[in-house]
């Protein structure tokens, strides 16, 4: 089976630098993914470069197996049938809202436009404003009329260029989902582009998390979190600490917490030194435990407490423990590790520079 | 702020992108760089011919000027520029921060009257003033008359003087004082007086304290553009006869026909503009970090009861009457009295000619302006951008100079030419461009492109590149992207540049009286002329018809500014 979405080895370059290097990313089939990564990692161009805004330095994008883009030829995005979501939704001001949904129907019957916007103001709940102008609706009925527009001419894919970073946080999340069942109910596909994890979680069933210009792993949610392929797919996802230790026979690592053990990574060989991943889940506070750490700082969650504790050797940890659990900046208490998912890395490699500034600000925080 | 490049905008009719860069092969000459570029060089020819004329060798005339005159025209022309400025000052800020801040009766009725003066050319309003307050007009007669007094019996002030001149200018430009510290004080954030009162200012101190200080780079710029358009008068001052640059301008041209002399005058009235317009592009640039925060709960107006409201109405009230009222109503009694004898063919011939000069001289403008801003919207790089500017600048030129700047290539052109015909073909071709139609649209166009300019420009930044992408992504071609976006997003930014010009052209005085085809007459000089032969109310019907259409751009600012208000 052709897969839905193919990008094969992509370079896309400004005149100072490349903005996107060897990037390959396979979306076996039709559904909703998403692009995460920091500012400036280069998801924005990756979405223009598969809308067609962009061209390519090297490589290829296929669409349903059909080539749209190689080094020395870009389909025009009019005949890509890819709809697009901006940022800033660039809503036609001169349109009313059933003309905006319009637009992309002009070669369609007479009929059957006015049947299809009927039917997509009915799909984004905004029968009663097909008349009005872009600037007489709030901002989320804007991105209402913005999604309609683009999914109107039934695009084969559509991209959605980070279209709620500009509500409020608490909306986000809840739109994101809204959009999701929108597009799950017209039976389209998407691909968002985000910075904001939960977005990106409340969005897609796959994500690809993108670092200068890299995409470093594409996976599910709960597999970026819980088996990150990568120091800064873990540093990027969620919270953490890497507590070092060393690797001893059949992938046993000796840390200050004790033995674990777990797979180690690639080429490390036993009684070198290596990293484990420590979720804030992964710690969990046992009075009756013998090993104890020292609270650094504490940060009320409602529910829970997230400690940031010190172990002896000075090594710091994030520990997530029930909000009963009251205890004062200073006080030891006692820790026991509870992984179910035990990620080692290799100590000091990769990103691992820039990692280590990350964290030392996470735990700082 | 971080600046992403994936956000830098693309078209599909741009050439790719490591061509768009700052320096990367920069140098390739495209279609649209070569005539946007070009077009801007042609359009700055008046200014650039006024710096070559003026580095041609001082002449006896020039020793002769500095001796004898050239200080009157320095010394008077800055008397002018301050007296105005500070005039303006005087009446427009606090008609600016009463109406803006404060509540008073009538204040909805002056916050757009007040800009109504703006539709009177400051030579029409000094011809209506000399003939109401000169010794034979009716204010002195019928003081003669009342008290039985005689020529020598009292003192009058004389209105055809230096502070004439300065009180004419400065109740006709005092609204652009007016609508930039308006704008300034609206935009000044609430919490900011609010936080002065709060630490227990009173009005007097916030005012004078606080907001007066935080406007001043907009009472700057608006100074500015006040004196640079004294320094431009030419109608006024040359009745008046006060001897300032562009009076001078006239005299050598027309008096000692000496160009050179002309183009070396011009250049130093243009060193003061120059001075101006930097002062008035640093001001502005200031106020944009002086403004607080738009977008802001406004605080209630300061209500003005009792004598104080009655004060405030006087402040207002009093520029509205001098500045409109009483001249609008003077010329239309005058009109009523003497149109059936001077309103005929001639002078609707010579309405019909205003009407098409300046129809088609806003059309050729807007043209320019369409290819220079899109020009520009397509080839964001340097050069173009730096031509597209220079182009801009002509409006702070005066008339007199782009005339003379005009004037001078054409008739070498003339010359060339027909020294060449004669030679070759031995026919004189006579003058081909000077003192055709052509040079003086030509002229309109150097000068007042930058008023269409600036209204397609304006008109463009509000089409965002996100909007010409999402057509795109609907299926539209890069042309169909012109005619079903740009082009109705941008129809009422066409017309208000159309009308700007329009107007402008029709008021337009000194650059006509240089360059207007011989016995070619419009509206502006018929009025001039008339007024020269002290037939001041027989001009009244035809500087009544420039007023009156010079009231349709003042409506469009009024409702601009009115939806401009913040919090709306």
């Amino acid at each position: 089976m052709t897969p839905f979405l193919e990008l094969i080895d992509l370079d896309v370059a400004y005149p100072t630098h490349k903005v996107i290097r060897n990037l390959t990313l396979r979306m076996s089939h039709a559904g909703i993914g998403c692009l995460l990564g920091p500012s400036g990692c280069g998801k924005t161009t990756l979405l223009r470069a598969i809308a067609g805004f962009e061209p390519l330095r090297h490589g290829s994008i296929r669409l349903e197996g059909v080539e749209l883009s190689r080094s020395d030829w870009t389909l025009p995005p009019e005949r890509r049938r890819i709809g697009l979501m901006f940022q800033d939704l660039a809503l036609f001001p001169h349109l009313s809202v059933a003309d905006n949904i319009a637009f992309g129907l002009r070669d369609w019957k007479a009929a059957e436009r006015r049947a299809r916007v009927t039917e997509l103001l009915k799909l984004v709940g905004l029968e009663e404003y097909s008349g009005r102008y872009p600037h007489q609706l709030s901002g989320g009925q804007q991105q209402r009329v913005a999604l309609a527009r683009a999914l109107a001419p039934r695009p084969r894919l559509l991209l959605l260029d980070e279209p709620f970073s500009n509500l409020d946080v608490t909306l986000r999340e809840g739109l994101a989902r809204e959009v999701r069942t929108i597009l799950l109910r017209e039976g389209a596909s998407g691909l968002l582009v985000s910075h904001d994890q939960f977005e990106a979680f409340a969005f897609a069933d796959e994500i690809g998390v993108l670092h200068q210009g890299r995409l470093l792993q594409w996976d599910s949610a709960y597999n970026l979190y819980h088996r990150p392929a990568d120091r800064f797919v873990a540093d990027f996802i969620g919270q953490g600490v890497l507590l070092p230790g060393r690797l001893g026979g059949e992938g046993r690592v000796s840390t200050e917490l004790g033995e674990l053990w777990g797979t180690p990574p690639a080429g490390c060989a036993a009684g070198e030194p290596v990293e484990v991943l420590v979720r804030p889940d992964d710690v969990v506070h046992d009075d009756a435990s013998p090993l104890r750490a020292e609270v650094v700082d504490r940060a009320f969650r409602g529910a829970e407490f997230l400690y940031t504790l010190e172990l002896p050797s000075g090594a710091r940890l994030l520990c997530l423990a029930p909000s009963h659990h009251n205890h004062a900046l200073g006080q030891r208490i006692g820790i026991r590790l509870d992984i179910d998912h035990r990620v080692m890395f290799r100590q000091g490699n990769g990103e691992g520079d820039d990692a280590g500034v990350r964290w030392g600000r996470l735990l700082a925080q | 702020m971080e600046v992403d490049p994936s956000r830098m905008p693309i078209r599909s009719d741009a050439p790719p992108r490591e061509e768009r860069g700052l320096g990367a092969r920069a140098a390739r000459i495209d279609r649209w760089t070569l005539l946007v570029v070009g077009s801007a060089v042609l359009l700055a020819l008046p200014v650039l011919t006024v710096f070559v004329a003026a580095l041609h060798p001082a002449g006896a005339v020039w020793r002769h000027l500095v001796d004898t005159v050239l200080a009157d025209y320095v010394t008077d022309s800055v008397s002018l520029m301050l007296g105005v400025g500070a005039g303006t000052l005087l009446i427009g800020v606090p008609a600016a921060w009463l109406t803006g801040v404060c509540e008073f009766p009538g204040r909805r009725l002056f916050e757009w009257a007040l800009l109504l003066p703006m539709a009177i050319p400051a030579y029409i309003i000094a011809y209506t003033y000399t003939g109401l307050l000169d010794f034979a007009g009716p204010l002195q007669t019928a003081l003669r008359e009342t008290f039985g007094w005689t020529r020598h019996d009292y003192w009058f002030p004389e209105v055809r003087s230096l502070p004439g001149a300065v009180a004419m200018l400065t109740l006709v430009l005092y609204p652009y004082v007016y609508l930039l510290a308006r704008a300034a004080f609206l935009d000044q954030s609430a919490a900011v007086l609010e936080v002065s009162r709060s630490l227990g200012a009173g009005p007097w101190r916030r005012f004078f304290g606080v907001a007066l200080p935080l406007a001043r780079p907009s009472l700057i710029a608006g100074v500015s553009l006040v004196q640079m358009e004294a320094l431009a008068d030419y109608g006024t001052v040359q009745y008046f006869g006060v001897s300032t640059f562009t009076t001078g301008i006239f005299r050598v041209w027309f008096g000692m026909g000496d160009a050179t002399v002309a183009a070396q005058l011009a250049m130093v009235l243009l060193l003061f503009v120059f001075v101006l317009l930097v002062l008035e592009r640093l001001s502005r640039r200031q106020a944009r970090f002086h403004h607080t925060s738009a977008r802001q709960q406004r605080s209630p107006r300061l209500p003005l009861r009792g004598q104080l409201g009655g004060l405030a109405v006087l402040a207002c009230l009093i520029p509205l009457l001098l500045g409109f009222a009483i001249p609008a109503g003077v010329l239309a009694v005058w009109a009523a009295r003497t149109a059936p004898r001077v309103v005929d063919e001639r002078f609707l011939q010579l309405a019909a000619h205003s009407l098409l000069l300046a129809a088609g001289a806003a059309g050729l403008a807007l043209l320019l302006a369409l290819l220079l801003g899109y020009g520009q919207r397509l080839r964001p790089r340097p050069l173009v951008r730096l031509a597209v500017r220079g182009a801009g600048l002509g409006y702070a030129v005066p008339g007199t100079v782009i005339a003379i700047g005009v004037m001078l290539p054409f008739a070498a052109i003339d010359r060339s030419v027909d020294g060449w015909a004669r030679d070759w073909f031995g026919v004189s071709t006579g003058l081909l461009l000077s003192g055709t139609l052509a040079a003086l649209l030509f002229a309109y166009c150097a000068r007042f492109l930058p008023v269409a300019l600036h209204s397609v420009e304006a008109g463009l930044t509000r089409i965002r590149p996100s909007m010409d992408d999402a057509a795109r992504a609907l299926g539209a071609t890069p042309r169909a992207v012109l005619w079903r976006v740009h082009a109705p997003i941008l129809r009422g930014s066409l017309l208000t540049a159309l009308l700007l010009v329009f107007v402008d052209v029709l008021k337009e005085l000194p650059a006509t009286l240089i360059l207007r085809p011989f016995n070619f007459n419009t509206l502006a000089v018929r009025t001039y002329e008339l007024a020269s032969d002290e037939r001041l109310a027989d001009a009244a019907s035809f500087a009544l018809a420039i007023v009156l259409a010079g009231i349709a751009p003042v409506i469009l600012l009024s409702r601009a500014i009115g939806r401009a208000r913040p919090g709306q």
